[in-house]
């Protein structure tokens, strides 16, 4: 045994001992030597087109793509044409689907309940609540996200996505953050909890929190479609209806471009106060084009991402339709516990230019984004007393077309500052369950997941109140 | 009629019929597969390819950030699959480096595929060598075949097996073309049939050399049975603290004392 440890003591030392007579640059002459033989063996097997026959149009694309004028500019056409398509070509779907499972499915579900006797109490829950919840989630949640998702995805493939780091990169750098902060954003862009676990590129801790902490700021794909509604029906409605849906789609486009701005801002103040430190190098490939396999990519972005969001949509607005048809229904002094929540806090919600309404869908919606946007609705019609709208009381409702969801909120007192103050808001809150709970595995810290929880909304909380103190000044006066 | 038999069952292609896609399915399995090689090349594709699960795949270098596990049968063996984060190099310290490199040296796998895009050879190479400075069962999968000849580059995989010494398939993992190959190749390589012998980097630094020569003859005293000495006095020479710390507890020779009792036991089989 004795005799073993000092064998291996005796090869330690020897390497020791001869690692100052090899000097201290042989890491750089191994490296070196690998270098050799790669390219001798490469030399041996490899026959290279004659030059300038072929690549050139890559590196043409490649210098408009990410060139220092026109990088930025393509950046918000790409993405603004992208939801032109999806706001387009939506609209139609979403009202087939509609009158498909509300119109029609729902009346007979309930004539079914009532020949067989259900209790009043379980057929509001079971029909009323958790499936119009789900009904309403579907078709407008589906129609916009089987548009983006493949039409993302395409970019995705063909090797858009990390063009857009490269030119975000040196952004991220001068804030004190790392590089690849951007490659872990644009991923953000499809779901923050996949972007957080995405953050196991950057090797410094700190430049990795950095990047977890402000991932929340890419809006993610159960973000998008609320977006997508509230700018179609009052920003695109401000504007005359063919400029409609250009418009429209340039204001989700500024919105995703100021959660890009946040991140950036956010990094910086991290990296300047808590966070202090260098930002590390790093080496960012440009990965070639490559045609994208449309069919398949069609496939993989039903698959793995529509069907994937839905479903989640799905699980999570079930539930939350029973707990609005609850606090819908039950009443305290007469007054429904929504209505009282609701008014209790709209004196609050008045100076962020929201109202109470969009407070509570909030709560309710902590587990998924995705169903805010029903939550709102079918609170709105309930605190409103709506009977001629929807089912009546605690009822998610469908409504066969935008203008009719227009209809509802502007009978809620909605305005274009609560509209914009929404969009707002949902870019800067919280994140959901599952990205919280991501942040809290990869961090491993109940600190910095309370930082990454309740910094969004805090920031969310002062922007609505600036924004609506200044509108309140210059366009109201 | 029995000659047409035999013709038929030593062709790949009648072979690619016999993979079964066993998904997450790894339980009993018979060898374990490694998957390396730099970002981007196609490796989560290949995976998919050969589990039949669907990891995300995407023109994104950096995507596989964890490890990720599949199953597949072929030829009546089972075999563990491990898609492994991309890399550079095995001579940095960042965390994903370290998951490959120590899986690649520790893991133990039967056979370490490497993926590498053929558009880009000289670089990826580099790799290449040093991972056949670790394991000597290696296969390489040079992927990304269409776009090479999209760019009119011609590589002649004969000669790159011979100079590297282990097997070269030339695939098109996005259309599953090379499969069949690539799993013959696998089974070859486990069951025997072909023998690597990897290209080993020879430096021109004499000193160096000499170092190298020294430092692994203590190690083979110790441990006779280790296949990849110059690299772990390299590695001694850098300083690399888990390879002092692997020599100091005897962790490197059980390692392959186990590989080697692996092996003895296929042998008397």
């Amino acid at each position: 045994m004795n005799n073993q440890d000092t064998n291996r003591e005796a090869i330690l030392s020897t390497a020791n001992n001869l690692r100052w007579e090899v000097g201290e640059n042989f890491h750089d002459t191994l490296m070196e030597s690998i270098y050799e033989n790669a390219s001798a063996i490469t030399k041996r097997a490899v026959t290279l087109p004659t030059k300038k026959e072929t690549v050139s149009w890559e590196k043409k694309i490649d210098r408009i793509l990410t060139s220092r004028y026109f990088g930025f500019p393509i950046m918000f056409l790409i993405l603004g044409v992208v939801f032109w398509l999806t706001i387009e070509g939506a609209n139609v779907p979403s009202g087939m689907l509609a009158s498909l499972l509300v119109d029609t499915v729902h009346p007979a579900l309930k004539s079914v309940a009532a020949a067989i006797g259900l209790p009043f109490w379980l057929d509001g829950v079971l029909i009323d609540g958790a499936y119009l919840a789900m009904a309403w989630v579907i078709s407008v949640m589906l129609p916009p996200m089987a548009i983006f998702f493949p039409l993302f995805t395409l970019l995705e493939d063909f090797g858009y996505l990390p063009r857009v780091s490269f030119n975000m990169d040196s952004l991220y750098r001068r804030v004190g953050a790392h590089g690849k902060q951007a490659l872990t954003m644009a991923m953000g862009f499809g779901c923050n909890a996949a972007g957080i676990i995405a953050t196991r590129v950057i090797d410094s801790p700190r430049e990795r929190l950095i990047a977890i902490i402000t991932n929340n700021f890419s809006l993610c794909n159960g973000r998008w479609p609320t977006q997508i509604l509230i700018a179609t029906i009052f920003i695109g409605a401000a504007v005359p209806a063919y400029l409609a849906g250009i418009v429209s789609a340039a204001a989700v486009v500024f919105i995703a471009v100021l959660g890009i701005v946040f991140s950036l801002i956010v990094s910086w103040g991290l990296s300047k106060s808590v966070l202090k430190g260098e930002a590390s190098a790093f080496s960012l490939e440009l990965p070639p084009y490559r045609p994208p396999r449309i069919l398949q990519t069609l496939y993989t972005s039903l698959i793995d991402r529509t069907i994937f969001v839905l479903w989640r949509a799905i699980v999570f607005a079930i539930p939350a339709g029973v707990v609005i048809w609850l606090v819908g229904n039950i009443t305290i002094d007469g007054e429904t516990i929504a209505n009282l929540f609701i008014n209790w806090v709209n004196p609050f919600a008045f100076i962020l230019g929201l109202n109470g309404v969009i407070i509570l869908a909030y709560i309710i919606a902590i587990p998924a984004n995705e169903i805010v946007i029903p939550t709102v609705l079918m609170l709105t019609v309930m605190s409103l007393g709506l009977t001629d709208v929807g089912a009546g009381s605690g009822v998610m409702f469908e409504l066969d077309s935008v203008t009719a969801t227009q209809d509802i909120l502007i009978a809620g007192g909605w305005t274009l500052l609560t509209a914009i103050n929404l969009m707002l808001f949902s870019l800067l809150h919280n994140p959901c369950s599952t990205t919280i709970f991501t942040i809290y595995k990869e961090t491993k810290s109940v600190k910095w997941t309370l930082i990454a929880t309740f910094l969004p909304i805090v920031m969310g909380l002062i922007v609505t109140f600036f924004v609506t103190q200044i509108w309140r000044l210059i366009v109201q006066n | 009629m029995n000659l047409n038999q035999q013709n038929c069952e030593v062709c790949p292609v009648h072979n690619a019929g016999n993979l079964k896609r066993l998904g997450i399915d790894m339980k009993n399995f018979d060898f374990v597969v490694a998957l390396a090689g730099n970002p981007n090349t196609g490796k989560s594709t290949v995976f998919n390819n050969l589990t039949g699960l669907k990891q995300h795949t995407g023109n994104w270098p950096g995507k596989t950030v964890t490890r990720a596990e599949g199953g597949f049968e072929y030829g009546n063996s089972k075999y563990k699959l491990v898609d492994l984060p991309g890399t550079y190099s095995l001579l940095s310290t960042s965390t994903d480096e370290e998951v490959a490199r120590d899986f690649i040296l520790f893991g133990q796998p039967d056979v370490t595929i490497i993926v590498a895009d053929a558009t880009r050879l000289e670089r990826n190479l580099n790799l290449v060598l040093q991972i056949l400075e670790i394991t000597d069962r290696a296969i390489l999968c040079l992927n990304l075949m269409d776009e090479a000849e999209r760019h009119k580059i011609k590589i002649d995989d004969r000669m790159l097996s011979k100079d590297l010494g282990i097997p070269v398939i030339p695939t098109i993992a996005r259309y599953n073309k090379g499969m069949s190959e690539l799993l013959y190749s696998i089974d070859e390589i486990v069951t025997g049939k072909y023998v690597c012998k990897p290209h080993r980097i020879k430096s021109k630094s004499r000193e160096l050399n000499f170092a190298v020569e020294k430092i692994g003859k203590k190690i083979l005293e110790e441990f006779p049975a280790l296949p990849n000495v110059n690299w772990v006095a390299l590695r001694l020479l850098e300083g690399d603290q888990s390879i002092i710390d692997s020599i100091r507890n005897g962790d490197l020779g059980k390692i392959y004392s186990v590989g080697q009792k692996k092996l003895e036991l296929e042998s008397a089989v």
